[in-house]
């Protein structure tokens, strides 16, 4: 029940484009057909759930004060956090390296249509943030941290499938020059997250 | 690419090629840092020093580096100069990095800095490339804290925390807008920032 709520809650209530604004810069920059997006949004879920785990494991075994007790007891107030952003961010970016690798050799036509946009993802804020937060909510079982990603992932390509399809159906209309490309879609996902805004109420 | 002047290269990101507005980058962290003054000044000077000395240091290494590795490079200079920042912040303004969370960290994934690193340190001199990241570590800050300004001016009524609209006002039926708080409106808040600056500057305006 409880792996339901926190995937329930990491779509749609804690969403990580309408609450954090996480990983705008490729958000705004690739959503312009929804094919691209989709196949980000893919790529996106795909690295998430890989890597939100692994940190997890890593952040438990090796980074947190006392984790390293299971290797001596002597090691016991070793405190290595500070070593966390780069830990995180390096298995980030050797994970997008062998994902990249993994998914050329064993689904070619897969990796034709995410090619491009899997090296964008190492430094994409939304991965790095996942795991970040993943950090912060102090979750107790790898399986939560695992349903987290994956849920975190999902939000972010529902979000940037919406606005990809408004934002081709909106070069049809008569938008002011000024306001044209960023501006308007700026505007259009504040009014997407006020809308999201209806999900904040919800407890489950 | 001509030689710019020194001070075209640090001002020119102030306005007419600002970061956030006209380059579209480093939005990621920066909104969510907003809802109040202070922190965003904290946020904002944070990225100016990150920017600046990374573009520094992989300006001096930049004939060293194989090109091969050079993202993983990058990473790791920006890694270690935002764990500084995080250690200064946690150790002389506990309250603000509270605030700030997991926003600091997420600096290194921060499009700016490797945006930087990439079309501007890898192929010039140090200097040029100091005055560089400091311009757009300068630019991000004016978006951030212009927004900043009025999601608390009239989402709380107050700057810095001191209330700054009269009690007379809130007698008549003034309301603080509890909606500039939520995150949705700071989203608003660049579009219509974007859309001033354009109408002030046509030749920034897309074509189609």
């Amino acid at each position: 029940m409880e792996l339901v709520n926190i995937f329930i809650k990491s779509i749609f209530i804690e969403n990580m484009i309408f609450a954090f604004f996480l990983g705008m810069c490729s958000y705004l920059a690739v959503s312009k057909k929804v094919k691209t997006s989709f196949g980000l949004g893919i790529a996106v879920i795909f690295v998430l759930t890989i890597t939100v785990p692994l940190n997890f494991l890593l952040n438990k075994y090796l980074l947190e004060p006392g984790a390293l007790k299971w290797l001596s007891p002597s090691l016991a107030d070793v405190d290595l956090s500070f070593l966390t952003f780069i830990i995180f961010i390096a298995v980030i970016a050797s994970m997008v390296q062998l994902v990249e690798m993994f998914v050329e050799r064993f689904a070619p036509a897969l990796y034709a249509s995410l090619g491009i946009f899997l090296p964008l993802i190492a430094v994409n804020c939304a991965i790095l943030g996942g795991s970040l937060f993943m950090q912060q909510k102090g979750f107790t079982d790898v399986s939560e941290a695992l349903v987290f990603g994956l849920g975190s992932g999902i939000g972010w390509m529902l979000a940037i499938v919406f606005l990809a399809s408004i934002r081709e159906k909106i070069s049809y209309s008569n938008v002011p020059k000024p306001l044209r490309g960023l501006g308007i879609a700026f505007i259009i996902t504040g009014l997407m997250a006020i809308g999201f805004l209806a999900f904040m109420g919800i407890k489950i | 690419m001509a030689k710019k002047k020194a001070k075209e290269i640090l001002f020119d990101p102030l306005f007419e090629n600002n970061p956030i507005t006209v380059q579209v980058l480093g939005i990621c962290s920066a909104l969510a840092v907003t809802v109040k003054l202070m922190p965003a000044i904290v946020m904002a000077l944070s990225v100016m020093v990150v920017v600046g000395f990374s573009n520094l240091i992989i300006s001096l290494m930049r004939n060293y580096i194989p090109m091969r590795i050079r993202i993983i490079v990058q990473l790791v200079v920006i890694a270690s100069l935002v764990i500084l920042v995080d250690l200064f912040l946690k150790a002389f303004s506990y309250d603000v990095s509270k605030q700030l969370s997991v926003f600091v960290g997420l600096i290194i994934t921060n499009c700016i800095v490797m945006g930087r690193l990439e079309a501007f340190a890898m192929d010039n001199k140090p200097w040029p490339s100091f005055l560089d990241g400091i311009g757009n570590g300068a630019g991000y800050g004016l978006i951030l804290i212009i927004v900043a300004f009025f999601r608390e001016l009239f989402g709380s009524g107050t700057l810095f925390n001191h209330k700054v609209i009269p009690q007379w006002l809130y007698d008549h039926g003034y309301m603080d807008n509890g909606m500039m708080l939520m995150p949705a409106m700071a989203l608003i808040t660049v579009g219509v920032i974007i859309w001033v600056q354009r109408s002030l500057m046509p030749q920034l305006t897309e074509k189609e």
